[in-house]
């Protein structure tokens, strides 16, 4: 009993990445309606440069700095590769751009950065349990959860009260229309896939400092979040982020009992979720249909 | 923080060395004869990991095998013919390294084949050299059955199987820290096999098996296993993953603070993944299956030398890697001008019982293929990571165990060799 | 109407005489069996892709399914390779038709996504099952079988084992372009060209489609079959979503409305990712900017331009 509930919450502490990475997909989804396959190549790229700064700005200038360059790269990405094929009706192309990306900035991670895990250090004040039942919250994790939920409430605040967080919202109901309304689109459109790649690099340096950074770490974590966003309802950032650790907590209940099907299991719930409930937990009625 | 070369940008990928105009010019003959001789090179084929997970152990392997490689050229080649090697990514995946030893057989006309880092590679390309009538040299693939039930007459391997590992240092670990011990294992074949060779050799000593998860391959958050391990109270926590999953686990059992209430220690160990590890986490107990720092030992401060020459990464101390893919190569070589003759069978019979000179076998104890299984028997270096390890002194062993001492005996590993009639 | 079938004619005589050529130029006959095996599975997957226009980012879960299929088969059930190779596309059919009623409603990118997610769920039950499967480190143990037609027996090495694949795609592609052209596969290109009026006209599209990626499921297991007895082997890799990726581009890369671009795209792929992988370390990379500037200066493949520029012409 003891163990299911610390596999439980470790789940949820898990689950947290998910959500972080779930809801930048799903702005990137709804919004600029691409499925971002190099989310995972963001994510590694916050990783990676953070590693590479952390020496000169410290953990914590690294964990700004990072994912601040990400966003500039992926504001340059949306501007070279996606603006040019927003006008394509047929989804495929933006998936297959994406899915090249991903790639190559898999290959690019390795080559400068080397095949092998590479050390990220985390500050030693963080590196240790902080209670000896619950040893497994460490400081560093509590960090992360609290990161990561601050960055999620931010993000809603943004949506919610300030004046390009309701234009992103409106723009994914009827972008027409809000660009009939004389809002530029474009600046729109970049501002959003930034703020998404923003959420991915953060992630990333968050995850570095947790399961390690080799260049292949952005894939094991992407689709985790495609399912989240999925189970979660298209559509509903809220329910992406619910989505994220509601998977999260399953997949580390079924390390109590069945560890092998811990990674099937968050498609089983998805397959699920699929079959009774289209939409997802959260999602809108008419998405995508 | 500096950036890691990985790879040199000026040697190619396909790794082309023609000796034939240094050979030739070393001898005093009119250049007509040396055309006759028979300038078309030996080429062997190697498949190895330079991208994907395990790229930094198959970069290891295939500079070693390069250095063999200049030695052998040096000394005339085989048969008096410059040899080639040939590399292909193999990126750890079986699928895509079948492809490739088809390719190098049937398209770049190798008459050997050597490699692999994974046992899931080695266990893929050994039936296509079989089928093929080539000999492969297993560098890097541990896994008991490649030189026990699966294997083939074509088939020799370099680095110790599984049981070789367990018994390199369960003995050790178990007089040292007690015989209560907690495994974590990855979840497939080499690690169930790994796991119950420690519990058989660990029920021996009469020790016990406190209990066994099973941590599916790439997990990442170890913390699930880690609490059951505490919550069993071992003597000894045996972390039997590799690469990266090692990397996390150690990391994680470290900030959990388990090296406090048990001794962390686990089997085979590589200089490649410890470099990867923060410092907080370089400590426990392993086995190595070869270390560069063997003071008294002859040729190996040569071979060190000479290697860090080759390799132009940034930590570029040979490893158990290096030495394999160097043991290889000059094993193939050997076996070929001691058969005179590439001929797969003639080359086959050539290294069984074959004893590798000091100067390759780089180790104290007597080196040699045995027979009946085509397993080399090297040794083991059990040893523990040093407080304040600084690259590159990362090991200290305690001791070498002749792997003849160690290994299994031939009639139990199951091996039938199938020669052809 | 005569050009067309000289077109035809001759690329069905130089499928027919690759082993002789394609030494010739650099290749080697196991070379041209992967490729017919990738445009076979490339050509299920336009199906439902390029004719009917659902997109599906999963097809490597059907191919890999009829690979495991194929391999349990051979290892376990029968030393048989049509046994082997009914009970692969049987599989990995099977699976498609049944998840079909889960994706039916979807379109677009929601479509993409589910189909991604249910092929990796095949792929972690396939690398997590290492019991039955072999895991991360594939399945071996199975060869393919000597075909026997009565008393004759025909051991299927390289030459003989792509004719036996030649003829798998010939049957397939038959089949496939008969349906294309009854009135299912007009039905199907309506689907594609607008939706919304197909269901205005009466039409039950969802079963149109589930239909199409049923079928589709069949014809790229039958290759992911034949791929498994081409290797004698096969791993969890492929089910990757990696894999399903390239499936889509060689579809795109040759011409997704075209019925043959998925072979060009596949002779074009195959042969750019051997050359690469053996000249660079970075060879990812450049596959990776291979899918870029299709998706960016080539949106329309090969056979795509070739029609417009004839067109224009």
């Amino acid at each position: 009993m003891e163990l299911l509930l610390y596999d439980a919450f470790n789940g949820l502490i898990v689950g947290m990445f998910y959500a972080l990475m779930a809801l930048g997909l799903s702005m990137i989804l709804t919004l600029n309606s691409v499925v971002n396959m190099a989310h995972g190549g963001f994510l590694i790229l916050g990783a990676y440069l953070a590693f590479t700064l952390e020496p000169y700005l410290g953990f914590w200038g690294a964990l700004v700095a990072g994912p601040v360059i990400v966003m500039v790269f992926g504001l340059i990405v949306e501007r070279v590769l996606i603006r040019p094929i927003y006008k394509r009706e047929d989804p495929v192309y933006s998936l297959l751009l994406t899915f090249g990306l991903a790639l190559i900035m898999q290959d690019v991670a390795r080559t400068i950065w080397g095949p092998a895990g590479l050390p990220f250090a985390i500050p030693d004040a963080l590196n240790s349990s902080l209670s000896s039942s619950f040893f497994f919250l460490t400081g560093y994790r509590a960090v992360v959860v609290a990161i990561a939920f601050f960055a999620v409430v931010g993000l809603m605040l943004v949506m919610r009260y300030t004046r390009i967080g309701i234009r992103i919202r409106a723009g994914i109901r009827d972008l027409e229309t809000v660009s009939g309304l004389g809002v530029n689109i474009y600046v729109l459109r970049a501002v959003n896939f930034g703020a998404g790649c923003l959420l991915a690099g953060l992630a990333g340096v968050l995850a570095a400092g947790q399961l390690g950074l080799t260049p292949t770490m952005g894939e094991s974590l992407i689709m985790p979040s495609f399912v989240a966003i999925i189970v979660g309802g298209v559509g509903s950032f809220l329910g992406s982020v619910l989505g994220g650790l509601l998977i999260g907590v399953a997949a580390g209940v079924m390390t109590t009992y069945y560890p092998a099907a811990s990674d099937a299991v968050i498609y089983g719930i998805m397959a699920l979720v699929l079959i009774v409930r289209p939409r997802g937990l959260m999602g809108q009625e008419g998405m995508f249909e | 923080m500096t950036i890691e070369d990985n790879f040199s940008k000026k040697v190619s990928r396909r790794t082309v060395l023609k000796a034939a105009a240094t050979a030739g010019a070393l001898q005093l003959v009119p250049p007509f004869i040396i055309k006759a001789r028979g300038e078309t090179p030996i080429k062997i084929g190697m498949v190895d990991p330079i991208t994907g997970t395990y790229a930094a152990l198959g970069t290891s392997e295939i500079n070693g095998a390069k250095l063999a490689l200049k030695q052998i050229n040096h000394k005339g080649g085989i048969l008096g013919r410059p040899v080639e090697l040939v590399v292909e990514d193999s990126a750890a995946n079986p699928g895509l390294s079948v492809q490739k030893a088809h390719k190098l057989i049937e398209k770049d006309g190798c008459s050997m084949l050597m490699g692999s880092v994974s046992s899931g590679v080695s266990l893929a390309v050994s039936p296509v050299a079989k089928e093929k009538g080539v000999v492969y040299m297993d560098t890097g693939g541990h896994i008991d059955a490649v030189t026990g039930k699966d294997c083939h007459w074509t088939t020799f391997r370099i680095c110790t199987t599984t049981w070789m590992l367990a018994a390199g240092n369960a003995k050790t670990i178990a007089d040292k820290f007690g015989k209560k011990w907690y495994f974590i294992t990855p979840d497939y074949a080499y690690g169930h096999g790994l796991q119950a060779d420690y519990a058989k050799l660990l029920e021996s000593f009469g020790g016990t098996v406190m209990g066994n998860a099973l941590s599916p391959l790439g997990t990442t958050d170890f913390s699930s296993y880690l609490i059951k391990a505490e919550q069993a109270k071992p003597d000894v926590l045996m972390i039997l993953t590799g690469g990266n999953d090692t990397v996390n686990c150690l990391k994680q059992a470290v900030q959990f603070g388990l090296q406090h209430k048990m001794t962390i220690s686990g089997s085979l160990q590589e200089m490649e993944n410890l470099v990867a590890l923060p410092p907080a986490a370089l400590m426990g107990w392993w086995v190595f299956e070869w270390y560069w720092d063997q003071p008294g030992v002859p040729h190996v401060k040569q071979f060190v030398h000479e290697y860090r020459k080759l390799d132009r990464r940034k930590f570029n101390y040979p490893t158990a890697r290096s030495w394999f893919g160097y043991a290889g190569m000059h094993s193939l070589a050997m076996a070929a001008n001691n058969a005179k003759s590439v001929d797969a069978v003639k080359v086959a019979r050539a290294l069984e019982g074959m004893e590798l000179p000091p100067e390759i076998a780089l180790q104290p104890k007597k080196v040699f293929f045995r027979a009946g299984d085509h397993q080399l028997m090297s040794s083991e270096y059990p040893g523990y990571i040093p407080k304040h390890p600084s690259y590159p002194h990362m090991y200290k062993y305690v001791d070498v165990i002749e792997g003849d001492k160690i290994a299994l005996p031939v009639s139990e590993t199951g091996c039938k060799l199938d020669y052809p009639a | 109407m005569n050009s067309r079938y000289v077109r035809l004619g001759v690329l069905w005589l130089l499928l027919l005489t690759v082993p002789w050529w394609l030494p010739l130029v650099g290749g080697y006959t196991q070379l041209g069996t992967r490729v017919l095996v990738y445009a076979l599975a490339a050509m299920g997957l336009n199906l439902l892709l390029g004719f009917t226009g659902g997109l599906s980012f999963g097809h490597a879960a059907y191919y890999g399914l009829g690979a495991y299929g194929v391999g349990l088969t051979l290892k376990y059930l029968a030393p048989s390779t049509p046994l082997a190779l009914v009970v692969g596309t049987l599989v990995g059919g099977v699976a498609a038709t049944l998840l079909g009623p889960t994706l039916m409603r979807r379109r677009g990118v929601y479509f993409a996504m589910i189909t991604l997610a249910f092929g990796q769920l095949f792929y972690f039950i396939v690398v997590r099952w290492n019991n039955v499967t072999g895991g991360e480190d594939g399945l071996t143990g199975f060869v393919r079988q000597p075909l026997h037609f009565g008393h004759h027996v025909l051991p299927l090495h390289d030459v003989a084992f792509y004719y036996l694949v030649l003829f798998c795609f010939a049957l397939a592609t038959a089949i496939m372009g008969i349906l294309l052209r009854s009135p299912l596969g007009h039905t199907w290109v309506a689907i594609r060209e607008n939706r919304r009026r197909a269901q205005f006209l009466g039409i039950p599209v969802e079963r149109y489609v589930w239909a199409s990626f049923a079928i589709s499921g069949f014809v790229t297991a039958l290759a992911g079959g034949l791929n498994a007895m081409l290797n004698n082997f096969t791993s969890p890799l492929d089910l990757y979503w990696v894999l399903s990726g390239d499936f889509v581009i060689i579809a795109v890369l040759g011409g997704m409305r075209s019925f043959w671009g998925p072979l060009v795209g596949a002779i074009i792929y195959l042969y750019a990712q051997d050359y690469l992988s053996s000249l660079t370390d970075n060879w990812q990379s450049f596959i990776g900017l291979i899918f870029i500037l299709v998706v960016l200066l080539f949106p329309r493949g090969m056979l795509g331009m070739l029609r417009m520029k004839a067109r224009s012409a």
